[in-house]
C-alpha cells in the first residue's frame, strides 16, 4: 500500500525549474531515498511535500487524501513530519523541553487551560514529560536531557532533532539530510536510528548525500536532476545505472 | 509549581513592605503613583509575554490601552437622559445603567461602569483579531513598522475627533464600583484600598500569565519564538498561536486602560501616543524580554519614577535612552539571573589582576 503518492509535482521560481513532473510512491514501512547532485531539487520538493510551498502542478496524495494546499501544521497533523537540512531545534530550551514539543500533537491543552492551569493539564504535563524521557531513552542519550538544545554538540542536535520528530508520532518521517555534517561514527549511528524507527512502524524518506549511508538503509531510491526524476529503483541497482553514473561522475567516466 | 508561586508570593509581600513603609513614613501620598504603576504595569506584562516569549514586537500597545480607556470615558460620560424610552427605563432596572449627580448638579444618566469595561474589553479584543490577523504575517521589523502604524492611527483618531474630546480627552469619568464599597477611584480616603486592588489584580494577571508560559501553550509560544518553520513542522499551528497572544495582551492593555481611566477620572490622547507605546517596549527590554519577573518590577519602578517627575521634562527621552542603552550592551534586560554571576567574575577578576 502506498502511504504517500507524488504526482507530477512541479515547482518554478521565476524562470527555474525546481521541481519538473516528478512522480514516484512511497509504500507503507518502507525507507525511501532521494538523491540528486546540489540544486536537483530535492529540499525543494520536500518543501513541497510538507506544505511549506505550493506545487505550481500536479498532487500529493498522503494516506488516501490531497494533502496540497494545507498548511504545514496541518499536514504535521495528519502524520507527515520533517526535519530540516539545516539544524532548526528550538534556542534557550533543554533537549527535553525540545522533545516535549514534539508531542504537541497528541495533547489539547489551549490557551485557556494553560492561564487557569486547569486539572487536566498536570496530567496532561505529566504524560508529556514520560513521553519525551523514553523518547530520549530510545535515542540513548537521557544524559543530555537537561542540556540545552542549542549548545550541544553537532552529532547530539541532530539525533536531539530525530528525536523531537519521532516524538510526533509520525506516519512518515521526511528526513532532510540527517547525517550533513558528521562523522563516519555518527552517520553510522544515524543510519542505525533510521532503521530502529522504520522497525516502530514509521515509513521513512530521506534525503542524504552520503552514499554508503542512503545505499545501505533504503529499500528504493529516487534520483532527481535538475529538477527531473532520472531513476527509480532498488540501490544496487540504482548503482548500476548508467544515466546516474554519469550524472554523478559526470559524462566521460560512464 | 510550587517553585513558580513562590516569586509571586514574595512580590505580594514587596508590595506590602511597601505601603507600610509609605504609612509609617507619612507618605501616603505616593501610593497614587504607585496604583497608576500598577495600571501601567499590566499591560507591560502582558506586552512581555507578547515581545519575550511568543517573539512578536508590537510598537502600537498605547493604541489598545486607548481603546479601552477611552470606550470606557465616553460610554460612563455620555449623558443618555434625553433619549427617553421604555428600553432606557428597563436598561436601568436591570443595572446596565447607572444615573448620577454630575458635577454641576445635573442629572445624568449613563452607562454602568460594568458595562462599560465589558463593551471596552470586547472592543480591544475585536481590534485586535482585526489587526493581529494581516499584521502578524509579517515578522521583524515590519511588524514592527506595522504596529507603530496602528498606534499613530489610533492617535490621530482620539487627537482629532470632537466625540472624545479631541486634544482635551475626556474627565468627569466616575469612579469604578466593583463591589459595594470596593471602587476604582482616586479619592485620598480610599488610597489604600486602591493600591491594594490595583497590585493585587496585577498579581492575579501575573498568576495568570505564569500559568500560560509554564503549560503547553508556552512552550509552542517559545517554540514559535526559536524557529518558527519547525514550531509548523511540529503540528503547531502558529498563525492562531500568535494571533491569540497578540489578542490576550492587547487584552490587558484594554483592561489597564479602562481601570486606570477610572482611578484617574479621565483619559487624554498623551496615553495613545506612540511615545507611550515605545516606552512600554523599553520596559520590556529592559526587564529582559522573555523575563516576566523583570517586565514587573522595572514597570513599578520606571513608571514610579516617571509619573513623580524624577525624569522631568526628559522624560520621554529617558524611555528612548533606556531602549538604545539596552539594545546596545544589554540585549539580555538587566534583570538576570546570570548577572549576578558576572558581577561576581568581574570582581574575581579584578582581585585575580592585582594580586600579583
Amino acid at each position: 500500500m502506498n502511504l504517500l503518492s507524488v504526482r507530477g509535482v512541479s515547482k518554478r521560481f521565476g524562470g527555474l525549474k525546481a521541481v519538473e513532473d516528478v512522480s514516484f510512491d512511497v509504500s507503507q514501512g518502507a525507507i525511501k531515498g532521494l538523491i540528486g547532485p546540489n540544486g536537483a531539487g530535492k529540499t525543494t520538493l520536500f518543501n513541497l511535500i510538507t506544505g511549506f510551498l505550493r506545487p505550481d502542478r500536479g498532487s500529493i496524495v498522503f494516506n488516501g487524501a490531497d494533502v496540497q494546499g494545507l498548511a504545514p501544521h496541518q499536514i504535521a497533523a495528519r502524520g507527515m513530519v520533517r526535519t530540516f537540512q539545516q539544524i532548526r531545534l528550538f534556542p534557550k530550551m533543554t533537549a527535553l523541553e525540545n522533545i516535549m514539543v514534539g508531542c504537541h500533537l497528541h495533547s489539547r491543552g489551549g490557551f485557556l487551560a494553560g492561564l487557569l492551569n486547569l486539572p487536566f493539564t498536570w496530567k496532561e504535563e505529566r504524560r508529556i514529560r514520560e513521553r519525551a524521557w523514553e523518547t530520549l531513552e530510545f535515542l540513548g542519550c537521557s544524559g543530555l536531557a537537561d542540556e540545552e538544545a542549542t549548545r550541544l554538540a553537532y552529532g547530539q542536535q541532530r539525533v536531539v532533532e530525530l528525536g523531537r520528530a519521532i516524538a510526533c508520532k509520525p506516519r512518515i518521517l521526511l528526513l532532510d539530510e540527517p547525517a550533513a555534517g558528521l562523522n563516519i561514527r555518527e552517520t553510522a549511528e544515524v543510519g542505525t536510528l533510521i532503521g530502529r524507527i522504520r522497525d516502530r512502524g514509521v515509513t521513512v524518506l530521506l534525503v542524504e548525500h552520503d552514499m554508503s549511508l542512503i545505499m545501505d538503509i533504503s529499500d528504493e531510491i529516487v534520483v532527481l536532476n535538475y529538477g527531473q526524476k532520472i531513476a527509480e529503483d532498488a540501490p544496487l541497482a540504482i548503482q548500476r545505472d548508467g544515466e546516474v553514473i554519469r550524472v554523478y561522475l559526470g559524462e566521460g567516466d560512464a | 509549581m510550587r517553585g513558580r508561586y513562590l516569586p509571586v508570593a514574595a512580590f505580594a509581600g514587596l508590595i506590602v513592605a511597601i505601603q507600610m513603609a509609605t504609612h509609617f513614613t507619612g507618605s501616603g501620598y505616593h501610593l497614587t503613583q504607585l496604583t497608576m504603576s500598577a495600571y501601567y504595569s499590566l499591560l507591560a506584562i502582558g506586552l512581555c509575554l507578547l515581545v519575550g516569549y511568543a517573539g512578536q514586537i508590537s510598537i502600537g500597545h498605547a493604541g489598545f490601552f486607548a481603546i479601552g480607556g477611552y470606550i470606557t470615558a465616553l460610554l460612563t460620560t455620555h449623558d443618555l437622559s434625553s433619549h427617553q424610552g421604555l428600553a432606557l427605563g428597563w436598561l436601568a432596572k436591570v443595572g446596565v445603567l447607572s444615573s448620577r449627580t454630575g458635577l454641576y448638579g445635573g442629572h445624568l444618566l449613563t452607562l454602568h461602569p460594568w458595562t462599560a469595561c465589558l463593551v471596552a474589553i470586547v472592543a480591544t479584543v475585536g481590534v485586535a483579531y482585526a489587526i493581529g490577523g494581516p499584521v502578524l504575517k509579517l515578522k521583524g521589523h515590519y511588524l514592527a513598522m506595522a504596529t507603530l502604524g496602528f498606534g499613530t492611527i489610533v492617535y490621530r483618531i482620539v487627537l482629532g475627533s470632537a466625540l472624545v474630546g479631541g486634544a482635551d480627552g475626556l474627565s468627569e469619568v466616575p469612579p469604578f464600583v466593583l463591589l459595594p464599597g470596593l471602587e476604582v477611584s482616586s479619592q485620598a480616603s480610599l488610597r489604600v484600598q486602591n493600591y491594594y486592588l490595583a497590585w493585587g489584580l496585577v498579581i492575579g494577571g501575573m498568576m495568570l500569565l505564569l500559568n500560560l508560559i509554564h503549560s503547553r501553550t508556552g512552550r509552542a509560544l517559545s517554540a514559535i519564538h526559536g524557529a518558527e518553520d519547525a514550531a509548523d513542522a511540529m503540528g503547531i499551528p502558529t498563525a492562531r498561536y500568535k494571533l491569540n497572544t497578540f489578542v490576550l495582551s492587547a487584552a490587558y492593555a484594554g483592561l489597564a486602560g479602562v481601570l486606570l481611566t477610572h482611578f484617574n477620572g479621565g483619559i487624554g490622547p498623551s496615553e495613545a501616543s506612540i511615545m507611550k507605546s515605545v516606552r512600554y517596549v523599553a520596559i520590556v527590554a529592559i526587564g529582559g524580554m522573555a523575563n516576566l519577573w523583570g517586565a514587573l518590577l522595572m514597570s513599578l519602578l520606571l513608571n514610579y519614577l516617571s509619573l513623580r517627575g524624577y525624569f522631568g521634562t526628559y522624560d520621554d527621552a529617558v524611555f528612548g535612552g533606556i531602549l538604545i542603552l539596552i539594545m546596545l550592551f544589554a540585549p539580555e534586560g538587566l534583570l538576570r539571573r546570570q548577572l549576578f554571576g558576572e558581577l561576581r567574575n568581574l570582581f574575581s577578576r579584578n582581585v585575580a589582576e592585582e594580586a600579583p
